[in-house]
């Protein structure tokens, strides 16, 4: 049990996907603009993590042990199709949820944080509670990312900024802050 | 399912940023180096140029990798791209980029495996690198073999440039070396932090904030230009 | 402006043919064919290097925590006892393995095993020398681990902190200052609970294994 609390809080702040290990970064610096945009793409992707964890558990135990080559394909036709099967159920099962969430999901298939997840799960050998529990903490620790610095964006809307910095480079700098910051999680969980 | 797929918003790139001028081969080749600088004006493929440049070894491998990876599916989408049909489009894309990153990795594995290591996942992640499939969807999979091949080759160089620029500056500020060649000496007190995550979107941030302010000055020197040649005008 | 007369708007273009699914799933079973074919022959190309790499840096990493032996075995762990032969039907890369060395003089040196705990950052990997016998380290190296940099990665950069666990015995005890007893490690100023976690990562790993260590010894399997 020790075990899952250092996954998921190593997944959630210690080693926190997009400012620790620079995942997920096109979705932070586009959609984190405003409060409620981030939570629903921080909700989508925690949705498409699971389910990926779920898959690729699967694979790895019963299909890919002989054909190791084939995991990078195997992984991305995996995930582009979980987000499509994810997207049609939303439609049909709650119209409403879908026209909150929806157009963010096709945007999680180029999101580098999942095909992470597949591949770190892969490496680490990590069983499908393990699986489950990386995926949902590092969901988290996307959603709390995003959360962050949809929360500071909104404030530095009305700050007097020079048009040169605004945009882009001004996102970078509030995340270095962000990762600086993150950085004092580091030695959370270490028992000594 | 690729109909779905096609609103990826890797795709935004479209277009030529300078329209109505005709597009020369030589301009595919050379949009890609600043005009059109995939990382450093379109902003796409940022996770590994923030992930992997705290060294200038590990940038050069990464971008090499990722040169291989864009030039080699450019030319294969643009060469088979009348036999796909339109509805499996992005999925044979996702299926060649995928193909060529997993035989990337695998040769980088047997080469450089100190250098596979310190890249991590971040080979294989070149899979959904916006910059790879950006280019099939905007350029290659409508346009001739060679164009292809030169805007690809094109981008490639665009990367690299970018992701030695960020490598540089990290490694010679947070290590004091340059290629592992020590720079200052023994009594340099490096600047760990540019090797560590928050370096990497500081350094960033600051190539940005240059970038914008190159192309606000030209624009207001262009703007300038083109007032005093209206005055000339209106005084002729 | 004269108002040019338009002939009437042509209807909205008629949509294209639907393509046949055989079509599709033809093309993309012609690609993926293609595609697998290609993947399998450059993991052939490939896997022999990556598995001598792989080989290589493990056989270093050995013979430097055994300090230079002149040769070394491998032995499984199998349920708990150190054994010389996979059992049958396991594959021998899944199980975990203890390399124990010889001398030139064909007698036991002692035993590496490679050991993997959560450090400060990340979880560091190391290999360390066991001399059963005497209860003692012949060596340490961390083999990955991604501490702080100038930090806590002066564990595995340190020369002074890795030579420590040389001669050490076990079990170890972390210090903050200079070392007394022969059993203790100076941990690294500024970087305490790395080093803390190598001392415990190598703590945890005897316990688990040390007495089966000894009874191999014991056992005389290890001699000649």
């Amino acid at each position: 049990m020790g075990d899952l609390a250092w996954i998921f809080f190593s997944s959630m702040v210690v080693n926190n996907f997009t400012l620790m290990l620079f995942l997920g970064l096109c979705p932070f610096l586009g959609v984190s603009g405003r409060l409620d945009t981030a939570l629903r793409m921080g909700a989508a992707d925690m949705f498409v993590l699971t389910m990926t964890a779920v898959a690729v558990w699967f694979l790895n135990a019963y299909v890919l042990a002989h054909v190791p080559y084939l995991r990078l394909i195997a992984f991305i036709i995996v995930i582009a199709s979980l987000v499509q099967i994810v997207e049609m159920v939303i439609k049909k099962l709650s119209p409403v949820l879908f026209r909150e969430l929806g157009i963010y999901l096709p945007l999680i298939t180029t999101n580098c944080a999942v095909l992470a997840l597949a591949i770190f799960q892969t490496n680490r050998g990590y069983g499908l509670l393990e699986g489950l529990v990386f995926a949902i903490g590092s969901g988290a620790g996307l959603t709390l990312a995003l959360l962050l610095m949809a929360s500071i964006r909104e404030s530095l809307d009305l700050a007097d900024i020079p048009d040169v910095a605004r945009g882009t480079a001004l996102v970078l700098f509030v995340a270095g802050g962000l990762s600086l910051a993150f950085m004092g999680f580091a030695g959370l969980l270490s028992s000594s | 399912m690729s109909d779905e797929l096609s609103h990826l918003h890797c795709g935004a790139g479209g277009g030529p940023v300078l329209p109505g001028r005709t597009v020369t081969a030589q301009m595919d080749l050379l949009k890609g180096l600043w005009r059109e600088n995939p990382v450093l004006i379109q902003l796409l493929g940022l996770c590994p140029t923030l992930a992997v440049t705290n060294s200038v070894a590990n940038s050069v491998v990464m971008a090499g990798a990722t040169f291989f990876v864009l030039v080699g599916s450019s030319l294969l989408v643009s060469l088979l791209k009348r036999f796909v049909p339109n509805e499996v489009r992005i999925t044979s894309y996702i299926l060649i980029i995928a193909t060529f990153v997993s035989v990337a990795e695998m040769g980088l594995q047997a080469l450089v495996p100190e250098i596979h290591k310190a890249l991590g996942a971040f080979v294989a992640l070149i899979v959904v690198n916006c910059i790879i499939l950006g280019r099939q969807e905007a350029f290659a999979g409508r346009n001739p073999v060679g164009r292809s091949v030169l805007d690809a080759v094109g981008m490639g160089i665009g990367f690299t440039i970018a992701l030695l620029l960020m490598g540089s500056v990290r490694e010679i500020l947070g290590s004091g070396t340059f290629l592992g060649v020590s720079l200052f000496g023994p009594g340099f007190e490096p600047w760990v932090i540019m090797v560590l995550p928050p370096g990497g979107f500081f350094t960033l941030a600051f190539v940005l904030l240059t970038v914008a302010w190159a192309r606000q000055r030209r624009a207001a020197r262009a703007a300038a230009a083109g007032r005093d040649a209206a005055v000339a005008r209106r005084a002729a | 402006m004269s108002v040019e007369t338009h002939a009437p708007e042509p209807g909205p273009p008629a949509p294209p043919p639907d393509v046949a699914p055989a079509r599709l799933l033809t093309v993309l079973g012609v690609g993926g064919a293609v595609a697998g074919t290609l993947l399998v022959l450059a993991f052939g190309l490939t896997l022999p290097r990556i598995e001598a790499n792989r080989a290589r840096a493990l056989d270093a990493a050995v013979k430097e925590v055994l300090r230079a032996p002149a040769r070394y075995d491998t032995l499984f762990v199998v349920n708990g006892a150190l054994t010389k032969t996979a059992p049958p039907g396991a594959d021998p890369k899944k199980l975990e393995q203890v390399y124990l060395g010889y001398g030139t003089d064909g007698r036991p040196v002692g035993f590496a095993v490679v050991a993997a705990e959560a450090g400060f950052q990340d979880v560091i990997t190391l290999i360390f020398g066991y001399d059963a016998r005497d209860r003692k380290l012949l060596g340490m190296k961390v083999l990955e681990s991604k501490e702080t940099p100038g930090l806590g990665d002066r564990i595995e950069k340190s020369e002074a902190f890795v030579a420590q666990f040389a001669g050490a015995v076990a079990p170890l005890v972390g210090v903050k200052g200079k070392r007394s007893k022969p059993g203790e490690v100076s941990m690294i100023t500024g970087a305490t609970i790395s080093s803390r976690a190598v001392i415990r990562i190598i703590n945890k790993a005897l316990a688990r294994l040390g007495p089966r260590l000894e009874a191999y010894r014991e056992e005389g399997k290890g001699t000649p």
